[in-house]
């Protein structure tokens, strides 16, 4: 076991400390047009697509300078690389790896200059965590995609330019995996209706999107007809093992120790207080743990073995983590907490904020209980349900 | 960075379980725990000769001085079919002659334990007294060069096939020493309990007016090493319940994908597989915690103390759980003396205080964190 990095990963971590000391301004500091500075800043050292192979106008960046940068940044709080974030994530992956040349070269550069929003059309009111089961029609006309149908919880689907989509192409098919076909739609196309949700919090970040004869283009297909899914599961796949998230949980459980600090339970400080602290304590242990197992896993994509649903693991403990500490600070709060905001909230509502609105990192990308599923079936080898 | 291990430690635990498989199966462990010893003294020495029982020892002293994370992975396979052995109460006397003793009583005791021949194990707690140097209230009474000891030591693990106990105690001059004292020394009285966990067995062991010469004495740092000796204890005892909860949830699991109920297996149903992945998750962080922690303590890092007391909070609550769990998940059979799950279920109420409970270690956390 080695926790070091080499001397030349420790250049790159230099070189990512001192354009943050000269680039990032503290939070407060952060002025009106900070955020298109940074951007453009970023994209010149090619740190936007870090993953990505130079030729496309990526970073080219190994395994270990990806979790270093990732990690600097996000101990640092820094903003996102790039505005695109869903291209950045796995539009821009797929299309790397699926598409064109002609593709390639008209998304890829725009996703990296996050010209503008993508948003990803998977969910169907009837196939959320059966994704496969999906029915979205579409049937090719000549050299059009004909698409009919709807899909849900498609963020920013409200501001973006384009939306990455599946569709059923065929429906009569062996496997609910066949036969889904992935497309490339532009959302000014007529027939493309949008329909905000409001969430739990009061806002709206997904939507409901509906198509009424939506003509697509078929050089707008990525992949080839039917293989749709490959398309999807290998961009979902190639999410690294991000340790980078923790220092957000490890940010929350600090501001989660002030807020005890600062309140009193029982007429004492609520620090003091036995299953509040053992709660925090518990916490911070999880916490931990989930940085080493990232770790442990980071060390099995170094030497090069696939990495399996392991990172099930660490979205399970995310996942416990976001709710738990939400509803820690709502405890911690006491009668406080039945005011959600105005006059005398604490820390403007924070933490009443939080306690509404963990659904979007738990159960966005999977439900716990499809994670211990993936863990059941594919890593202890149990028959599907 | 590699937080994972070398080639030679996965050789290592390739050749323990084959070892282990072939020589040390549940069935065995089983006929073991039923005798007087509670362990195979035979299986013991073959151990001994193969380098495993002096792992860490060093090599000037008859061992194979390898680091604590090679230990782990040996604590890991043991855990895995509960094979009971003084492993780790042997290891632990062997650290503290090692820590604390002089250069004689290193070549005196060192070679013994490392082969085998010779079994120590720390004598510690005293009862109704916390873990930890505040809880030693044993005083050596001063007579000439020697001390005196008068009281018991409870909780004394092997007792019943330790030669050498290292007692700790407070020395006349106030601090903490270590006294080597042999079973069949005048004074010394053993008793062996009938264990809740049958594979890991405990005793009380009575000083009665036993005289300890200076050569006897190990006592330079010894506050700071017993200090030490509970941290290796606490992620010892952990590394082998990663091992100990494996085997649990392997056992599960393959009940699970046998036995059929309502025409299919029982593993299909998510009542019976989503606490099977959470075991999983459990499993798997307090893996790395203990990694991290035999790491921590190899390298003498700064985080050491609080990365054994993670990990060992962490499996002190959540193995206990997992035995219970896989026992219910079984059904019926699981209540069942010949069936092998309940065996796990006892080890965990053994580890749950062992080296400390979740409640102990979470308070040393807050204490070494400044909560």
């Amino acid at each position: 076991m080695d926790f070091q990095l080499s001397p030349e990963e420790e250049g790159f971590r230099d070189e990512v400390r001192s354009f943050l000391d000269e680039n990032l301004p503290a939070e407060g500091d952060r002025g009106a047009d900070f955020m298109g500075q940074w951007f453009s800043k970023v994209r010149e050292k090619r740190w936007v697509g870090f993953s990505w192979p130079k030729e496309v106008g990526g970073g080219g960046g190994s395994i270990m300078e990806q979790v270093i940068l990732k990690d600097e940044m996000a101990q640092r709080k820094a903003p996102p690389l790039g505005s695109c974030f869903m291209g950045i994530a796995w539009v821009g992956p797929s299309i790397i790896q699926y598409g064109t040349e002609a593709q390639k070269q008209r998304f890829i550069p725009d996703i990296l200059d996050g010209a503008y929003h993508w948003c990803t059309g998977y969910s169907e009111p009837d196939s959320g965590s059966d994704l496969a089961s999906l029915k979205c029609k579409c049937e090719r006309v000549g050299d059009e995609y004909i698409v009919n149908g709807q899909k849900i919880w498609t963020s920013i689907a409200m501001w973006s330019k384009w939306i990455i989509l599946l569709v059923r192409t065929e429906t009569e098919v062996e496997s609910k995996h066949d036969g889904i076909t992935c497309l490339l739609v532009p959302m000014d196309t007529p027939g493309i209706e949008v329909r905000p949700i409001k969430n739990m919090s009061g806002g709206s970040v997904f939507a409901e999107v509906f198509f009424d004869d939506v003509h697509v283009p078929v050089e707008n297909r990525l992949g080839e007809e039917g293989q749709g899914w490959q398309v999807t599961i290998s961009a979902l796949a190639s999410e690294r093992s991000s340790i980078a998230e923790v220092h957000g949980l490890i940010r929350r459980i600090e501001e989660v120790k002030d807020l005890a600090r600062r309140s009193t339970k029982n007429g004492a400080p609520a620090i003091e207080a036995p299953s509040i602290r053992r709660r925090i304590l518990e916490a911070e242990n999880q916490i931990e743990a989930m940085r080493l197992n990232g770790l442990r896993f980071l060390t099995k994509q170094l030497k090069g073995e696939p990495l399996g649903s392991e990172t099930s693991v660490n979205k399970l403990l995310r996942a416990q983590l976001e709710i738990g500490l939400g509803e820690l600070g709502l405890e911690i709060l006491g009668g406080d907490a039945v005011v959600r905001e105005g006059e005398g909230t604490l820390d403007e509502g924070k933490w009443q904020n939080f306690a509404l609105s963990w659904p979007e990192v738990v159960i966005g990308g999977g439900t716990p209980n499809i994670q211990k599923n993936i863990i059941a079936e594919r890593i202890l080898g149990l028959p599907k349900d | 960075m590699n937080f994972g291990f070398t080639e030679e430690q996965d050789l290592l635990r390739a050749e323990v379980r084959k070892f282990l498989d072939k020589n040390a199966p549940l069935e065995e462990v089983r006929k073991w725990v039923e005798t007087p010893e509670g362990y195979s003294p035979g299986l013991w020495l073959q151990m001994a000769e193969l380098g495993w029982v002096g792992l860490t020892v060093p090599e000037a002293h008859g061992g194979a001085e390898l680091d604590l994370v090679t230990l782990v992975v040996l604590l890991e396979e043991t855990g895995r079919t509960l094979c009971p052995s003084p492993l780790i109460s042997n290891a632990l006397a062997a650290k503290a002659i090692e820590l604390a003793g002089t250069e004689d009583q290193k070549t005196r005791w060192l070679p013994e334990l490392a082969r085998g021949s010779k079994i120590g194990t720390l004598a510690a707690l005293e009862a109704n007294e916390p873990l930890g140097p505040g809880g030693i209230r044993m005083a050596g009474v001063a007579s000439g060069d020697s001390v005196c000891l008068n009281g018991s030591k409870c909780h004394v693990q092997d007792a019943g096939c330790a030669d050498v106990f290292v007692v700790v105690f407070r020395l006349p001059e106030d601090g903490l020493g270590f006294a080597l004292v042999e079973r069949g020394q005048e004074g010394v009285s053993v008793a062996s309990h009938s264990a809740m966990d049958p594979s890991k067995s405990t005793g009380t062991v009575a000083f009665n007016g036993v005289t300890v010469g200076a050569d006897d004495i190990l006592s330079s740092g010894s506050g700071d090493v017993f200090a030490q000796l509970l941290d290796l204890g606490a992620m010892m005892v952990t590394a082998e319940t990663v091992g100990a909860a494996e085997g649990a949830h392997a056992i599960t699991a393959q009940f699970a994908k046998e036995r059929e109920q309502f025409d299919r297996v029982i593993g299909a149903y998510q009542g019976v597989k989503h606490p099977l992945a959470e075991m999983f998750v459990d499993i798997e962080s307090f893996k790395s915690l203990v990694y991290y922690a035999a790491w921590a303590l190899d390298e003498g890092a700064e985080d050491a103390s609080m990365a054994a007391s993670r990990a060992k909070a962490y499996a002190s609550d959540v193995f206990p759980r997992i035995g219970i769990d896989c026992v219910q998940l079984h059904g019926g059979v699981g209540y069942t003396w010949e069936y092998d799950i309940q065996l796990y279920l006892k080890r965990s109420k053994w580890l749950r205080p062992t080296f400390g409970d979740a409640d102990y270690h979470y308070e040393r956390i807050a204490a070494l964190g400044g909560l």
